[in-house]
């Protein structure tokens, strides 16, 4: 199996705020890693293509500019709030959790873009400093105040809505 | 935030510690110091709450799988491209080159095993456990070839593209290591190419690429977690020979490829 699609997928998913946009980004991002693979020198084969897609999602995004991508309600679209349920679980805590889950997504989708790939590659990649750094062509100095504003702006959004 | 923009939190220039401190990122030494600041600074004890909330946060939020129409869509498109990804149904979503140095969790066992025995052995031993580790790795259920073929006709032009270079190709069947495919890997920071072959039930993995520089690694052996590596090199090429089959087979291999080359 494609074994990085998933973190592609995933940093397209919450870079571009929209499945549908999501996944051209994916499809391009794919497309390029595959041509250019040959040219690959790196040691770290998840690093390159993640750079890829967030350079493929920020063309998109330059290419759209004007248009704003708005995502819909979360739970409506295509299902995708379902597919987070686990079959075993409580309906009824799914559902809860599945809500509690919409909210610090809209939440974290509300970051600037910056700030968003950065904690995105942080916290669900457990990517380095340094790997940021690289995927994201930043200084580290400026990757972590990023992280700390993206982290702060969520953790005070989500304190006024009572999340947390 | 306006003028504050990038004065991460007024009052204390150590947030950005406590921060890095929390992802892991400190030294021990630079940690303790931090923990004594820490002690006595209420800003960043208000920092270090706000950076555990935003964490347990995004804790809470699932990893995007790719969704399965998304997954046949990606891979459809990308076989217009590579036509040859599709080598077998079996093989169809797997990308094996693109994972190259990254292991599974049994094969980090495997490499911290590997990297403990580094203080013992002499140099070079970093490839050599690239190369085991990678071998093992290649002989997780359906990671072994990218592309199957018996014949050095097919499993040759295969290599070509994706290479830059051109790796020699033989069949072996008659002396008894039957050639069984290839797929890319990466190693000793480039593509190489990794030729598979059979030799009665076990597996020898023969990687290629050419040599960089006037300084050869002439020859030599070694073994590594029962594993059983030979290297040498011929015509420009490096070539690693790595199995579980008895020394002896592998350095019958070795000569029949340098006998040949």
């Amino acid at each position: 199996m494609l074994p990085h699609l998933d973190a592609a997928y995933n940093l397209a998913r919450w870079l571009m705020r929209d499945g549908d946009a999501a996944e051209d980004v994916l499809q391009e991002a794919m497309v390029r890693a595959l041509t250019y693979f040959a040219s690959f020198k790196g040691v770290n084969p998840r690093a390159w293509l993640l750079q890829i897609v967030r350079n493929t999602a920020y063309g998109s995004m330059a290419l759209n500019r004007g248009i704003e991508i708005v995502p819909i309600a979360e739970e409506s679209e295509d299902g995708a709030g379902a597919e987070l349920v686990s079959a075993a679980e409580d309906p009824e805590v799914a559902l809860l959790r599945t809500r509690e889950t919409s909210h610090v997504r809209a939440l974290v989708a509300a970051l600037p873009v910056e700030l968003r790939e950065t904690l995105v590659l942080r916290e669900f990649e457990e990517f380095s400093y340094k790997e940021i750094a690289e995927a994201t062509q930043t200084p580290i100095g400026t990757v972590m105040s990023r992280l700390w504003r993206a982290r702060q702006l969520l953790a005070r959004a989500a304190h006024e809505k009572g999340l947390a | 935030m306006s003028a504050k923009a990038n004065d991460p939190m007024p009052g204390c220039d150590k947030v950005l510690l406590v921060q890095a401190e929390l992802d892991g990122e400190l030294g021990a030494a630079e940690a303790a110091a931090l923990e004594l600041h820490r002690a006595g600074c209420e800003i960043c004890q208000q920092a270090q709450a706000e950076l555990l909330r935003a964490r347990g946060l995004m804790r809470g939020e699932p990893y995007e799988t790719t969704p399965d129409a998304v997954r046949a869509r990606v891979m459809a498109r990308l076989q217009l491209v590579e036509p040859r990804l599709q080598a077998s149904p079996a093989r169809r979503w797997r990308w094996d080159w693109l994972r190259a140095p990254s292991i599974g969790f049994g094969l980090g066992a495997a490499c911290a095993a590997a990297i403990s025995l580094l203080v013992l052995l002499p140099e070079r031993n970093d490839l050599t456990d690239a190369i085991v580790a990678d071998h093992i790795r290649a002989l997780q259920p359906g990671h072994l070839e990218d592309v199957v073929s018996t014949d050095q006709h097919t499993v040759k032009p295969w290599f070509d593209g994706r290479l830059d270079f051109a790796p020699p190709v033989k069949d072996f069947a008659a002396d008894g290591f039957p050639l069984k495919g290839g797929r890319l890997d990466y190693l000793d920071g480039r593509p190489v190419a990794a030729l598979v072959y059979q030799r009665d039930k076990h597996l020898i993995d023969l990687y290629v690429w050419p040599t960089s520089g006037a300084i050869l690694h002439l020859s030599g052996d070694t073994a590594i977690q029962g594993y059983n590596v030979v290297h040498w090199t011929a015509d420009g090429m490096n070539f690693w020979a790595v199995s579980d089959v008895e020394r002896g087979q592998l350095d019958d291999f070795a000569a029949l490829w340098r006998k040949g080359s």
